[in-house]
């Protein structure tokens, strides 16, 4: 990035606090006279972190964090894939004897509980914790040590449930894991608390990484980046943390009164002692239908940065968008009764859902009319990240419709609970959250590696799952309808669910198949894809200002936005802020409307204690499936590990 | 790769595989069409015809929505290039243009959800409406079996049964719902959508079937190990027919007639099977499984797990847990001649 200040720019604030900085007794070595490379030279030694294992566990940079959990994810995902396939193996045939009902129902917990907790909430986040502060023009993510830590717990978390799968004491309960039949009576042994505490553990988790990028949105953003300048993708983040924070706690908190009543007794769902079995399912499906926004509205993200990218033009009605994603947001937290339908409540209340959720397809239609609308007429070109767009909008909105059939009562109770539900929502999550996810990792993989992914691949890879998701999914619908209910290990031949059954397993064998392709692409290009400029879409936000791979400083100077597509602003150069520190992790701090420089501050640098602290709340965690006491000396332990993160340094920070 | 430039298309290659995917993705189309018509398609009670027609209206309503939005997606994205190439450069007159057409597209989603709400309130205060007498059945779900009882005006004259519905055609009929142990759901995809049995709670459902028949269903509500197998049979009669299958059902068991089911039903009291069963009419009086009165007369076994053959009930007295893994009970040991009378009397309580 060029150094030029922007002609039109007023004098920045920065610059004169720094000057009179200068003018007074400081050592602070500023960013204002060095030349480019020393500049870079100097930033590199300041960000970097040191060499080596303890150098690799200790790193905070949001890129590094940001990578791993990508790499995570997407570990689990093909590990959760391959419980599907494993399903459909067993179910492409009636009455076959390939997996018992104990390690079915082990296997589709596992898909379920892996597909939602362990990749699409931790993949979404691995997005914003990578993408968000380059698209804001941060240095780094807000707590970035916090950030290393929601990595480690969400890695252990994620960890224990596989190794409990492994030790055959998966949980098999489903993925909402219901009550009676998750309490302490129907699920004896340890199953369930292992499911319960993985919960802990993933939330844990989002909760901090949603705090971090709602942070970095607010007081990170670069001067002049005001409200209605903030990327769409930045947006979605922003909207989505903030459904993760009031969406969460719910879940925790039934899954913490599940752990109790498996552990110590209490009875918060056992009727006969006062309890209320349905008590969970309102609790966990007021997290869990905000649950599917948190996956789809980052998604919506992608799609608006890869729309105007290949539209080569602003996003039509980036007002209307941003509102739809507010109202999406507000909308979610009153839909979840549509998930119980069927447990008898009165009519009046459950008729207030249905018009609720099917309200929702409202700020839908605005996003997608918007999209095609920014499109129109403008002849993008069609590499893969834009087929994943168009295979986004066919299968996502064919997911919206079979969405406003069950937010109907009486349609809802003929299909609830069967494989129509069941190709639904894999219309909507893979339809509306993993191809975008697919075309947004197309799409950036140049920023994050200094490759293109290949095109040829690519193509492929697309086609392949486009025509296999239709073949798996499509089918689900009648088979829904025939009768077949979800959760089923087998089923007898004489119900003519058979020959549709053999069809979607061969298109999951497609499926699978394609995304056998992604990883192989990725792979592959890591080493031997072509080298991408910094910029290879021509896109207008900040992010492809930046070489890549970006470098651990993200901005040698920050940049200063004047406009919501700043690159196709200042085609030339973009103007810059000077002043800050380059030998002390010294960022800017921003007002919150405007994004006018208000504070220089100094974040923290790498730390071994992230990983540490996450340890021993993993222990503590871990314990306490086993032991109630391990809730007192696991938390002595996690208080020890935070003694050792918080202690305080005598370094220029307190200076300062 | 670089950005293709913006003349650049290299479209040939999907216009060559065209076809090939047409075909693929036409298959799941002709696949379901060839395929008898689903069960929740083919209504045979009132709620379920009036559920059907409001899934087709839907199903074609928003499968024309989507099938426009599908096609203008494509067409939005091949049209020609229109307008300056710089991307802050945009016509005024385009913009306006975009504006109108989505505000009215934004009207008209609005317009069609609170049509199809209106809809589906319409159908669903039709399906609730105020409560009618009629033949009381109360349903208690277990893992993983029915309990079925039909009330009677004294405690004797209830008529207990399982797994297997028998009801009146044209007759209003008042399901309640109840279970022992976990939520379980009951469906009748021909005849009524799902109502779950909750521990604790009592839901209550109305029905009137339609057409004689015999129609299948199932919990659909997870419920542990062996949910794939617990299915139940609703089968419909004329009025007078159901009238003595109900008289037959409130007989005590006939006394065993010949002598291999009368070493039959000896074996029966002296093994553990009292300990769960009761055959109205002997000494067995157990509660915790199904009631085996007229268990022969049943069309099926273990909840829709086996036909109700000899073969059948041989294998499921012997070995429970190869037929259906988890089930609640225990195997039971018995000799060869054992088994053989023991079957005999059990095909004999009809």
């Amino acid at each position: 990035m060029s150094e030029a200040v922007h002609p039109g720019a007023s004098p920045v604030p920065v610059e004169r606090a720094a000057a009179r900085e200068a003018s007074g007794e400081t050592r602070t070595q500023r960013d204002t006279d060095l030349p480019d490379a020393e500049l870079d030279r100097r930033l590199a030694r300041t960000w970097g972190r040191p060499a080596g294992l303890v150098g690799w566990l200790s790193s905070v940079d949001h890129k590094e964090v940001g990578w791993r959990y990508f790499v995570t994810a997407m570990v689990f995902l093909a590990l959760a894939g391959s419980a599907a396939m494993a399903m459909r193996a067993q179910l492409a045939r009636p009455d076959a004897g390939l997996i018992g009902p104990d390690l079915y129902n082990q296997i589709f917990t596992m898909h379920g509980t892996t597909m939602m907790f362990l990749f699409a909430v931790p993949v979404m986040q691995a997005f914003g914790v990578y993408l968000v502060p380059l698209m804001v023009g941060a240095r780094c993510i807000a707590f970035p040590r916090l950030a290393a830590f929601s990595f480690w717990v969400y890695l252990f978390g994620g960890l224990m449930l596989w190794i409990a799968f492994l030790l055959n004491a998966a949980p098999d309960v489903g993925w909402f894991a219901y009550t009676p039949l998750s309490g302490p009576q129907f699920s004896p042994g340890k199953r369930s608390d292992i499911w319960a505490q993985m919960i802990t553990f993933t939330e844990v988790s989002s909760l901090a990484v949603a705090v971090s990028v709602i942070v970095t949105v607010f007081k990170h953003r670069a001067p002049g980046m005001t409200l209605d300048r903030i990327p769409l993708a930045v947006w979605a983040m922003l909207v989505t943390s903030f459904v993760v924070i009031f969406a969460m706690p719910a879940v925790m908190l039934a899954s913490t009164m599940l752990i109790l009543d498996r552990l110590v007794s209490t009875q918060f769902f056992n009727h006969e002692a006062g309890g209320d079995q349905l008590l969970w399912q309102h609790l966990f499906w007021f997290f869990g239908h905000p649950e599917v926004y948190i996956i789809f509205l980052p998604a919506t993200g992608f799609v608006s940065s890869i729309v105007v990218a290949f539209a080569q033009r602003p996003a039509f009605g980036y007002l209307p968008l941003v509102l739809a994603l507010v109202a999406t947001a507000f909308l979610s937290f009153g839909l979840w009764v549509h998930h119980m339908f069927a447990t008898g409540l009165p009519q009046l209340g459950a008729s207030f859902f249905t018009a609720s959720s099917m309200l929702i397809a409202v700020p839908s239609g605005i996003q997608i009319f918007c999209w095609i609308a920014t499109l129109w007429g403008r002849r993008p070109a069609m590499a893969t990240p834009m087929l994943f767009v168009m295979g986004f909008l066919v299968i996502f909105v064919m997911g919206g419709m079979t969405g406003v059939m069950v937010a109907s009562v009486p349609l809802d109770l003929q299909v609830h609970d069967t494989y129509f539900v069941v190709a639904h929502f894999h219309y909507v999550l893979i339809g509306g959250a993993v191809f975008p996810l697919l075309g947004a990792f197309y799409f950036w993989y140049p920023k994050f590696t200094g490759r293109m992914m290949s095109e040829r691949l690519g193509r492929w890879n697309f086609w392949l799952a486009f025509v296999g998701f239709n073949l798996t999914f499509f089918v689900m619908h009648v088979l829904g309808l025939m009768g077949m209910p979800r959760r089923v290990y087998t089923y007898p031949s004489d119900s003519g669910w058979g020959p549709l059954n053999m069809v979607s397993s061969i298109g999951s064998v497609m499926l699978a198949a394609s995304f056998g392709l992604f990883f192989v692409n990725a792979l592959w290009s890591l080493r031997r894809g072509v080298r991408a400029p910094s910029n290879p879409w021509n896109a207008g936000t900040l992010e492809w200002a930046l070489p890549s791979p970006p470098p651990a400083y993200n901005f040698a100077r920050i940049p200063i936005v004047t406009h919501h597509e700043p690159l196709w602003k200042e085609r030339e150069s973009l103007p810059v802020a000077h002043g800050l520190a380059v030998d002390e992790r010294e960022i800017l701090v921003s007002t919150l409307v405007e994004a006018r420089p208000d504070l220089r501050e100094v974040v923290p640098g790498s730390s071994i204690w992230p990983l540490i602290s996450a340890i021993a709340l993993s222990i503590a965690f871990v314990a306490s499936i086993f032991s109630p006491y391990a809730a007192l000396w696991g938390g002595a332990l996690v208080g020890a590990a935070l003694l050792g993160w918080f202690w305080p340094k005598s370094s220029h920070e307190d200076e300062e | 790769m670089a950005r293709p430039a913006p003349g650049e298309r290299r479209r040939p290659a999907v216009r060559r595989s065209a076809p090939i995917l047409g075909v693929l993705l036409a298959i799941p189309v002709l696949l379901t069409a060839c395929q008898d018509k689903p069960a929740a398609l083919d209504p045979h009670s009132p709620e379920a015809e009036r559920v059907a027609s409001l899934i087709w209206t839907f199903t074609g309503l928003l499968g024309l929505i989507w099938l426009a939005v599908a096609v203008v997606s494509v067409v939005a994205v091949y049209r020609r290039h229109e307008g300056p190439r710089d991307p802050l450069v945009l016509a005024p007159a385009g913009e306006t243009r975009r504006t109108a057409v989505v505000g009215v597209l934004v009207a008209a989603t609005l317009l069609v959800v609170l049509g199809l709400t209106g809809l589906s309130y319409a159908a669903q205060a039709r399906l609730f409406s105020a409560p009618e007498e009629g033949l009381v059945i109360k349903i208690t779900g277990h893992q993983w079996w029915w309990d079925v009882q039909y009330e009677g005006d004294s405690p004797s004259r209830v008529v207990r049964t399982a797994n297997e519905i028998h009801v009146p055609v044209g007759r209003p009929v008042l399901l309640k719902l109840e279970a022992s142990d976990v939520i379980h759901s009951a469906w009748v995809p021909s005849l009524m959508g799902k109502i779950d049995l909750i521990p604790g709670r009592q839901n209550v459902k109305r029905l009137v079937v339609a057409k004689e028949g015999t129609y299948e269903g199932r919990c659909a509500e997870f419920c542990g190990l062996q949910h794939a197998h617990m299915g139940m049979l609703f089968v419909a009669q004329a009025p007078e027919a159901f009238d003595r299958w109900l008289v037959a059902q409130r007989a005590p068991a006939a006394a065993p007639d010949a002598p291999d089911r009368r070493s039959g039903h000896d074996a029966f009291l002296a093994k553990p099977c009292v300990m769960c069963h009761a055959v109205r009419g002997t000494p067995a009086q157990g509660q915790l499984g199904p009631d085996l009165t007229h268990l022969a007369s049943r069309r099926t076994l273990g909840a829709g797990t086996l036909p109700m053959t000899r073969g059948a009930l041989a294998a499921w007295v012997s070995d429970p847990h190869g037929v259906k893994p988890g089930v609640a009970m225990p195997p039971t040991p018995l000799t060869g001649p054992e088994l053989d009378s023991m079957v005999a009397y059990l095909e004999s309580l009809l």
